[in-house]
């Protein structure tokens, strides 16, 4: 039997709209849920003392260091290796099988969990390469874990920029190279910054892949050999040894309004950018 | 030497195994303008694109045949791709801003040819705009986004970032498809007045416009050059039949 238009466009409808609701109602009552058990443990003391007592009581200031250098040097080097990559496979070779294998390769290792990622990092980083348990292991193999979803969110961003674009610039004289940097890059930067910032967020949550290259020492790290700790880290040690429930609900309140504060600085950069360029 | 500008020799022109070009020989003379008419598929296109070598760009190209510059053959492993398409412009079918100011865009390949000094590339702008008949209309608004000309408007503001690129050779094509008739009207003033200080070919669906403009003539058919004359007598006593029925409106 089939239904008069009239009814299937409400049952599509409500259908969707089920969805979408259920959807946000999940992601709501999470965040509110954090931040209610854990913005009560906020405040400056909390964010700019040392823990004591392992996290049982104190702040959370070498953590709160740690979640910023790390995912800042895993960013700063996955971001040249992975825009410069996108811009090869799409500027510079054409489609050929062995582009077609890149490409594959990338989308499997954008799918492995990032716990492998950390053996990886833990083996050749910290055992074979001797850097031991540092920023460094760790920024390097967050660097490696998210240089597959840069790469191909930079590439679909190249790609979506016109073609004709690259016509007109290489008629007026312009070798690949200005092409790429006056015309290609400019107009592909909002796709790019969407991928970076998806790789910052995921350096900043990552915990797997962290606890076994960069560590969870609690000092304030005073080069890129020493250890750290992250919030997540931080987060996933209080929170599984029964050190304290309050401070690691505080973390996870923190690390939920950094990954927004991340997000809305990025798109109020995107804005600006996007603004200044189409006045 | 000659008096023509390029010489074409037997070119011919291959994507993958289809020939869209065949054979094609053609002397285009300094300071005319050279209207190329013919129906779609027949080849146009193609020939422009092998005049400024844009059609290296698509993969699986093959090229047969010469093309001479001033006597220089532009296909010589050696010749200077970048170069050339400095001293050979190109105005597209549809126009395409680049997504900058108006300014930006005209001074675009100035820029890229190593010109930095304001008042210079000023200079290039307001002429360039001028003589594109567009300077009245982007004067008070040069530095807002070139998005937001009108079709008309933008055209003539990619004739003139070609011209800004002082260059010698300018390829249009069909430049004039989408716009309206005084549009057309001003982008065709334009080009008579530019003829005097440049070659100029322009590829035209419009058999009008060939006849309005065009100082020569070469009809395209199926990637074959049909005829080639002075205007006047491929309009009025075309040698052939193709062209008779083409320019009578016969077909195409």
């Amino acid at each position: 039997m089939r239904l008069p238009p009239k009814y299937t466009q409400m049952t599509a409808v409500a259908v969707l709209a089920g969805a979408t609701l259920v959807t946000l109602a999940a992601l709501f009552f999470i965040i509110v849920f954090v931040l209610h058990k854990g913005l009560p443990v906020v405040s400056w003391r909390f964010l700019f003392t040392n823990p004591q007592e392992m996290g049982r009581a104190g702040g959370i200031f070498p953590t709160l260091v740690g979640s910023v250098l790390l995912p800042l040097l895993g960013i700063a080097i996955a971001m040249p290796l992975g825009v410069g990559t996108a811009v090869y496979l799409t500027e510079y070779t054409r489609e050929t099988k062995v582009t077609q294998v890149i490409r594959f390769g990338t989308d499997c290792l954008a799918g492995i969990p990032s716990i492998i990622f950390g053996l990886f990092g833990f083996i050749f980083f910290v055992v074979i390469l001797r850097m031991g348990w540092s920023l460094l292991s760790g920024g390097l193999t967050l660097a490696i874990m998210i240089l597959p979803t840069i790469i191909r969110t930079s590439e679909e961003a190249i790609r979506a920029v016109p073609y004709a674009y690259r016509e007109v610039s290489f008629s007026l004289g312009a070798t690949r190279w200005e092409t790429v940097v006056k015309v290609v890059l400019p107009n592909a930067l909002p796709g790019i910054v969407t991928g970076l910032m998806l790789g910052i967020g995921r350096c900043i949550s990552e915990t797997a892949a962290v606890i076994f290259t960069a560590g969870s020492s609690l000092r304030l790290p005073q080069s890129a050999f020493d250890s750290v700790r992250t919030m997540a880290v931080h987060f996933y040690i209080l929170a599984r040894e029964g050190l304290s429930n309050e401070n690691a609900y505080g973390t996870a309140a923190v690390l939920i309004l950094a990954v927004l504060l991340v997000n809305l600085t990025a798109y109020w950069l995107m804005h600006r950018f996007i603004a200044r360029r189409t006045k | 030497m000659s008096d023509a500008k390029i010489i074409v020799r037997r070119l011919s022109v291959f994507f993958g195994p289809v020939q869209s070009l065949r054979w094609v020989s053609l002397e285009v003379p300094r300071n005319r303008i050279l209207g190329i008419i013919g129906p779609s598929g027949s080849g146009k296109t193609t020939f422009l694109r092998t005049l400024n070598r844009l059609n290296d760009l698509t993969p699986s190209t093959h090229i047969e045949g010469e093309v001479l510059l001033d006597g220089e053959d532009i296909y010589h492993p050696n010749y200077d791709v970048v170069r050339l398409r400095k001293r050979v412009g190109m105005v597209f079918a549809l126009p395409v801003p680049l997504p900058m100011s108006i300014y930006d865009n005209v001074a675009y390949g100035p820029r890229l040819s190593g010109v930095r000094a304001r008042e210079r590339l000023d200079e290039l702008v307001e002429r360039s705009l001028k003589a594109a008949f567009l300077w009245d209309e982007a004067k008070d608004r040069l530095h807002t986004s070139a998005l937001r000309l009108s079709g008309g408007q933008q055209q003539r503001l990619c004739l003139a970032r070609t011209l800004a690129m002082e260059p010698e050779v300018i390829l249009l094509d069909e430049p004039c498809s989408g716009l309206d008739p005084i549009s057309t009207a001003k982008i065709e003033e334009a080009l008579t007045a530019l003829k005097t200080r440049y070659t100029i070919i322009l590829v035209t669906n419009n058999t009008k416009q060939a006849a309005r403009v065009a100082d020569d003539a070469a009809f395209f058919l199926m990637g074959e050059l049909i005829e080639f004359g002075p205007t006047g007598q491929i309009f009025t006593v075309p040698r052939d039949p193709r062209t008779n029925d083409y320019v009578t409106g016969r077909f195409g």
